[in-house]
């Protein structure tokens, strides 16, 4: 029996093995910067995960598996795609950050009709939604690839805008099927490679029959779109700003 | 997502993070703590977890985490200590064997907000016993809690005959409960949340009727040290996520696992209900559980 615990008690105490459970005595390095270790990371994105799919009305589950789930690979991919660009710098170099006030919703609601902004203003207005509800990242550990990352989630909704995707189950699944065609993070692997399976058969169907291909074929025509600076784009004709990025409004469903 | 509500995992953070030690928001809780100047010399500082908070200020802090904590309160009792909190509830009630007597019995089940150990004493009282006119009166100082409490005691037989009464009560204060009224006194897993627990214990002291029985459930320290390593990375590395994945709240877990570090082992426990003036049962006045994960006092008022 002593040898068992004898191997338990080193299990616990032997420093390399104990890099598997250290994490909260690392500083944050960030505002808001959870340490996680690679066992509560594990669990997180598996938790995270499941509790996703199992209740998709928890934002929070998607946005807690996109940051545990970015690192140490994925992220750091996005984040050099991002500086080998010059719009994707400047982004980085000034940070801006998505809200309510920093979008100026009042005045985009005065914009022409076929502006993105006023279509993205109509658009949140009618479903009700606000720029407001993103969480702050957490788990990421590099302070420019956390950014990277609230910048990911922030965009989100002008992708919906930009191609004309209602907020149904099926739309939100085809913009993370673009975004993960385009931009790589596993978060859009898992949500695309699970998500369907809460459609029943003849909602797949059309899922597959139409928007798959959609999806896929603009991810992988478009620009990146964290490059996009959607600040400066907000002014401009819908138009022409789907064609400076090379995508299509998406297609009816059935 | 297709439909966006923010979730309670911002609603206490907010109080929380100001208290996160090395952020940058710790310039804003010094200023928030420290503002009273007046009162610097007086005012008296508690524990919050592992952070040390003005006393006025703990027991608003403290009705929030609950706050935020109630409606899953009973899943994530079972997601985190595996089911065996009901186990440890069991024994508790079966220890003190209620309505075990001629005349109905008054017990008080104090920071009892959902119900679990009323439901299980009135259970015991009338199964085991055939008493079927002893009361439990709830009493907790938050109400969503006695919300649940409510909610959970109308699927029961009791709440129509009125042998479960819910109040709002502070357990240092107790002013609904006339001296010399209890015949025993339970707090299950609810002192260590207490600002002061020798107020409680005093208090307790006087609500019981001479011969009445005072028994608290409570976590406690792990003795064997392997267990106590294993325990310990289990309460700070997994709880915490596991409260975000669940309930979406991970800093009112973090609050939880650390007030259970910072309550006094038993020996030191039993001293203080035994300074309140308590004849500790048994040897040593305690009895431990799962390794002492969790253990039962027990005082009786002579």
């Amino acid at each position: 029996m002593s040898i068992y615990f004898k191997r338990l008690n080193i299990a616990v105490t032997r420093p390399y093995s104990r890099s598997l459970f250290t994490s909260a005595e690392r500083k944050p390095n960030y505002p808001g910067h959870v340490p996680l270790s690679p066992l509560q990371r594990i669990f997180l994105v598996a938790g995270s995960a499941i509790m996703g799919l199992k209740a998709p009305w928890r934002g929070d589950m998607i946005s807690i598996l996109g940051d545990s789930s970015g690192q140490p690979f994925f992220l750091r991919r996005l984040l050099n795609q991002m500086l080998a660009d010059e719009t994707g710098r400047h982004i980085l170099m000034e940070k801006p950050r998505i809200s309510s006030k920093s979008l100026n919703l009042p005045f985009l609601r005065t914009l022409p009709l076929n502006t993105l902004g006023r279509i993205y203003v109509d658009w949140i207005d009618r479903e009700h939604v606000s720029p407001d509800t993103r969480s702050p990242t957490r788990y990421v550990d590099d302070p420019e690839e956390a950014y990277v990352m609230q910048r990911y989630r922030e965009c989100h909704d002008f992708y919906h805008a930009l191609c004309h995707m209602p907020t149904n189950i099926e739309g939100e699944l085809a913009i993370k099927w673009l975004e993960f065609v385009n931009m790589g993070l596993p978060v859009g692997a898992l949500s695309a490679l699970f998500g369907p399976l809460r459609l029943n058969y003849s909602q797949a169907a059309a899922f597959r029959k139409n928007y798959i291909p959609w999806a896929v074929r603009n991810g992988l025509v478009a620009k990146t779109l964290i490059n996009v600076y959607w600040e400066k784009e907000l002014t401009q004709d819908i138009n022409e700003v789907r064609k400076k990025i090379g995508i299509e409004a998406a297609p009816a469903l059935h | 997502m297709l439909v966006r509500r923010s979730f309670n995992c911002g609603r206490f953070a907010g109080q929380l993070a100001l208290l996160r030690p090395g952020l940058c928001q710790s310039r804003l809780s010094l200023t928030r703590f420290h503002s009273s100047d007046s009162n610097k010399g007086n005012e008296s500082y508690t524990h919050f977890g592992f952070k040390d908070v003005p006393e006025e200020e703990k027991e608003y802090m403290v009705k929030n985490v609950f706050s935020s904590v109630a409606k899953k309160y009973d899943q994530m009792n079972d997601m985190m200590s595996l089911g065996i909190h009901r186990i440890w509830k069991n024994q508790f009630v079966s220890a003190l064997n209620p309505g075990n007597s001629t005349t109905p019995m008054k017990v008080l089940d104090v920071a009892g907000g959902t119900g679990d150990i009323a439901f299980r004493l009135l259970d015991h009282a009338t199964q085991r016993n055939h008493d079927h006119s002893s009361k439990v009166i709830v009493a907790d100082i938050n109400p969503d809690m006695l919300a649940v409490g409510k909610r959970r005691a109308k699927k029961t037989p009791y709440f129509e005959s009125g042998r479960v009464d819910f109040i709002e009560q502070n357990a240092e204060v107790l002013d609904k409960i006339p001296d010399n009224s209890i015949d025993i006194f339970t707090i299950a897993f609810g002192i260590r949340n207490c600002t002061h627990i020798d107020k409680v214990l005093e208090q307790a002291h006087r609500v019981l009727k001479p011969g009445g029985v005072f028994s608290c459930l409570e976590f406690s320290k792990v003795y064997p040290p392997l267990l106590a390593e294993v325990y310990r990375q289990y309460s700070f590395k997994f709880l915490p996520l596991l409260g975000t994945v669940i309930a979406g709240d991970s800093e009112s877990y973090q609050y939880l696992v650390e007030s259970i570090e910072r309550f006094p082992d038993a020996d030191r426990f039993a001293k203080m209900i035994e300074q309140a003036g308590f004849t500790l049962a048994g040897e040593r006045g305690y009895e431990c559980l799962t390794f002492g994960v969790a253990a039962i006092h027990t005082g009786v008022k002579l």
